[in-house]
């Protein structure tokens, strides 16, 4: 069945399955590979993607579910060839080291401090807790994302 | 002139993060060929039994279904997955079949491989598959003693065993004032890398290239060619980023053979990605040992001896690195400590579980919880203070070198190389802020009893026998690094770009990294046992080393004067009182190599400190302080050395309080989700601290540094049952056993309890 959806700014289409995840459509049919599958259940977040601004994981949502919906993927947040601030905070701080959990976290951490700027370490720790990564021991991250903080503060709900 | 270059100790930001960080790394699941299919692996549900038959037939039917290979179709005589490391002929029989041939041994063992245009096609067929598998009885656990044979033409489930000796253990037994016996047990658990492992293989009638190698592509690309009958110049083995190892990932499974001799079969590319699940009954497995180990000291806390034996459940088959956790809980078990008299034995056992192999601190993390449990016992037993106890065991500078047991059958001896032992262990507990928090050591505060506890460790790198740099500096200025270390996730190319342009002193811009190909250079060893850093960067030295020679020559030619005279900047060459730049010198690309050979282990060591809370009434630790000193010889990116070492700390305490492989007596594995296999999450762990200090250099490399990526795991399950044990000291609870799970924690304060009423 066909699904058509906006997928970092564009208008894109599909024709998939009935069972085809958002994730395998993304990633096997538009070649955004920035969104990652790890463990296909739901508990790592490696495939956290923006569903209207909301972090979702696209290997539990059906690629039918975005229907007119809009999407944004990793690949999404830095338009140009620059890193986002919450992308240079994570380099700064070496919140990542093999890469793979990276594209996860850094949407989760967007949604969160994009709807809440001055979220602090516990309000952090608590939401990134539904992502693992296995390199950083989490750390790192915590910082980085305390530090870019301050770049949301009063940019309003833009993605 | 330009100022030289000092990269090396500085904490650069990593090259690789600016892809990784925009969704643009390629990782093995995004590579893609033309006309490619997708295999999945039919895997035993069965832990033990006699492989009948298998029929395909009605999964041949569904549309989009191309093949079902089977043992049969892969070759007259299914090829063994011969051993990388200690590659003893006794084990031999126990070697693993690329696909079950006969029998099968473990649930997850691989029977079929379905290759589709889907993957969804390919899996929907496995459920049509007719697998006749005739059970035999299980064997799980040491308990059932010999139930059930694994390989019956053996005689006994063990495979073989290994044995550690120093010194004299039975007269330093005779002679000594105190002695004491315990048993303990380690819990299976494994590495558990994030990114699933896959392949991509592509056939072209007469060279087959494979993505998706890690860690040892060209031990891996002689035995695909060995395997499949190729010449090795037949194949390549391709690596791309790579979603971290910790000791899995890289060594050869059976899918490393599967799916190119799936390709080469059936003349199209195929690719195969694990899924979780398959990753948790087919990755290996590490750390299940258990044993009943003695420790003899004086009255004065001087330990004299080790003696015992070790039962390590290596699963089904022997894999490619399977003994070196076995031999490493025995060989090591003295850790950083002056113990004399050794005699352990570490017996291999062969269950019907997923086979395994090494795991960040392969051993190392295992017999460290042992030893430091029993020093811990030895304190509490002569009253002697745990602090003091260890500063009289530590090995003193004075002593450096010092041998440590020698190991059978695979004989290998190693000496740690250098070290102040004591001055770390000092500067840990002043970092820890030791003397301030002893006060909580057993209180009650708020509900929770508070523990405190001490544990150093050594770190063995850098194993040989050697590694290879081929660097091309192109005639605009740009220089090539090729290298046969390997990048599992740990900054390589950061790393080496550093080490590359203060021993080159070409701009750090204009350097690239090129890592773990098998196009790289001739003979590539990779990335295991904290090696990449000293060897791959070694090769690097003495790479550069040529590589100025050779401008000087040609530079000594164009400016008329002597090579000696020449002083190169990394850009220009000057010489006499003339200069030239490189652009106007170099007209063809420069190419040069270099092996670096090593026949010692460094041996980075370090101390732990650690404050926790037990809450008695659900058996919870929380971590409140963490500290780690470690001194790494010589620091090359300190980022990336405490990124490695946190991370590690964090893995350890994983393994410390909540990541277990379960099996039930059928030999199915209980915990196959991540909602079953816990790994820390962020709201676990919150304060780590670590810090590294330069003190010795390493004097067998140029560089000067040690192995540093395993070490923050090693001590950590002998800290946290210490820290356990000294909170509730009250009760006298001893934990013998991990995980530190709260049920675990739980009980052992209720049987204390108990005991104390009766």
């Amino acid at each position: 069945m066909k699904v058509e959806f906006e997928l970092n700014g564009t208008r894109v289409g599909a024709d998939v399955e009935a069972r085809t995840t958002l994730a395998d459509c993304i990633r096997d049919q538009l070649k955004q590979t920035g969104t990652h599958l790890a463990c296909e259940h739901g508990v790592c977040g490696a495939c956290t993607v923006l569903m209207n601004g909301q972090a979702v994981r696209s290997c539990l949502i059906l690629a039918v579910q975005a229907q007119g919906e809009r999407v944004v993927t990793v690949e999404g947040l830095s338009r140009d060839e620059s890193l986002t601030p919450l992308q240079a905070a994570f380099r700064k701080h070496h919140a990542l080291q093999c890469g793979f959990c990276t594209p996860g976290f850094i949407t989760t951490a967007h949604a969160l401090l994009t709807e809440e700027p001055e979220a602090d370490e516990e309000r952090i720790r608590d939401v990134l807790s539904g992502n693992l990564c296995r390199c950083t021991g989490y750390v790192p991250i915590i910082q980085a994302v305390l530090e870019a903080r301050s770049a949301y503060a009063h940019k309003g709900n833009e993605e | 002139m330009r100022i030289a270059n000092s990269y090396i100790g500085q904490p650069i930001e990593r090259t690789e993060d600016l892809r990784f960080l925009r969704g643009r790394g390629t990782y093995v699941a995004d590579i893609n060929r033309p006309r490619q299919l997708t295999a999945v692996i039919l895997r035993s549900s069965i832990a033990h039994g006699r492989l009948n038959g298998i029929d395909a037939s009605r999964a041949l039917q569904l549309p989009g279904v191309h093949r079902i290979l089977t043992a049969k179709d892969f070759d007259t005589e299914i090829p063994r997955i011969a051993l990388r490391l200690q590659p003893l002929s006794d084990l031999e029989p126990f070697h693993q079949p690329m696909i079950a041939d006969q029998k099968v041994r473990y649930v997850g063992e691989p029977v079929a491989v379905v290759v589709a245009e889907t993957a969804a096609i390919a899996e929907d067929a496995l459920d049509y598959i007719a697998v006749d598998i005739e059970p035999l009885p299980v064997f799980v656990s040491r308990e059932q003693a010999d139930a059930a044979l694994l390989f019956e033409q053996h005689g006994t489930n063990c495979a073989i065993t290994w044995k550690a000796l120093r010194g004299d253990a039975d007269a330093a037994f005779k002679m000594a004032e105190y002695v004491r016996r315990e048993r303990f047990k380690v819990q299976r658990h494994a590495a558990m890398f994030m990114e699933p492992r896959g392949f991509v293989a592509d056939w072209d009638g007469q060279k087959l290239t494979v993505w998706g190698a890690a860690k040892t592509a060209w031990y891996n690309r002689r035995l695909l060619a060995a395997s499949l009958r190729l010449p090795i110049e037949a194949v390549d083995l391709v690596e791309v980023d790579v979603g971290g190892g910790f000791g899995s990932r890289g060594e050869f499974y059976p899918e490393d053979y599967l799916i190119p001799a799936a390709a080469k079969v059936i003349g199209r590319p195929v690719k195969w990605n694990e899924d979780r699940r398959e990753h948790m009954i087919a990755a290996n497995h590490a750390r299940e040992v258990e044993c009943e180990v003695e420790i003899a000291a004086t009255r004065h806390g001087r330990v004299l001896g080790l003696r015992g034996q070790i039962w390590s459940d290596v699963g089904a088959y022997v894999r490619t690195n399977g003994s070196v956790g076995p031999r490493n809980v025995a060989q090591y078990m003295s850790g950083p400590y002056a113990i004399e008299n050794i005699e352990l034995t570490s017996s291999m056992l062969l269950t019907n579980k997923t086979p395994t192999g090494t795991y960040r601190g392969p051993g190392r993390f295992e017999t460290d919880f042992i030893r430091e449990r029993m020093l811990d016992l030895v304190a509490k037993d002569l009253n002697i203070d745990r602090l003091e106890l260890r500063r009289r065991n530590l090995v003193a500078d004075r002593q450096m070198p010092y041998p440590l047991a020698s190991i059978t059958p695979y004989d290998s001896s190693t000496e740690l190389d250098s070290g102040d032992y004591h001055a770390v262990f000092d500067r840990c507990l002043a970092e820890f802020d030791w003397k301030t928090k002893e006060q909580f050591s057993g209180r009650l505060i708020d509900g929770y009893y508070h523990g405190l506890a001490v544990g150093s460790f050594i770190e063995g790198g850098a194993a040989g026998p050697k590694e290879q740099a081929r660097l091309v500096l192109e005639p605009d200025g740009t220089l090539s690094v090729y290298l046969g270390s390997s990048s599992v996730g740990q900054g390589l190319e950061t790393i080496m770009a550093q080490i590359a342009a203060d021993a080159t002193e070409v701009p750090y811009e204009k350097i690239r990294v090129l890592h773990g190909s098998t196009s790289h250079v001739k003979e590539g060893y990779g990335s295991y046992h904290s090696r990449a850093t000293v060897m791959g960067g070694s090769a690097i030295l003495l790479a550069a080393e040529k590589l100025k020679q050779s401008i000087k020559a040609s530079a000594a030619k164009r400016l008329g004067c002597a090579a000696e005279e020449v002083v190169l900047d990394g850009e220009q060459a000057r010489g006499g009182n003339r200069s030239i730049a490189f652009a106007e010198l170099i007209e063809v690309p420069i190419e040069i190599e270099a092996e670096f050979f090593n026949n010692k282990q460094t041996w980075a060591y370090g101390t732990h400190a650690a404050h926790v809370a037990v809450d008695p009434g659900t058996g919870h630790v929380k971590v409140l302080d963490y500290m780690a000193v470690e001194d790494v010889g010589r620091t090359i990116n300190p980022a990336t050395l405490h990124g490695q070492a946190i991370g590690s700390i964090v893995q350890g305490l994983g393994g410390a309080f909540l990541e277990h492989l379960v099996y039930d007596e059928n030999g199915q594995l209980l915990t196959g989700s991540f909602a079953d296999y816990l790994l820390p999450t962020a709201s676990d762990f919150p304060k780590i601290r670590s810090l590294t200090v330069d003190l010795k250099p390493c004097p067998n490399n140029p560089l000067g540094a040690k192995g540093g990526g395993e070490g923050g795991i090693i001590p950590i399950g002998g800290i946290m049952a210490n820290a356990v044990a000294d909170a509730l000291k009250h009760l006298n609870v001893q934990p013998m056993e991990l995980p530190l799970s709260p049920p675990r924690v739980w009980a052992l304060v209720e049987a204390a309890k108990a005991q104390l009423a009766s």
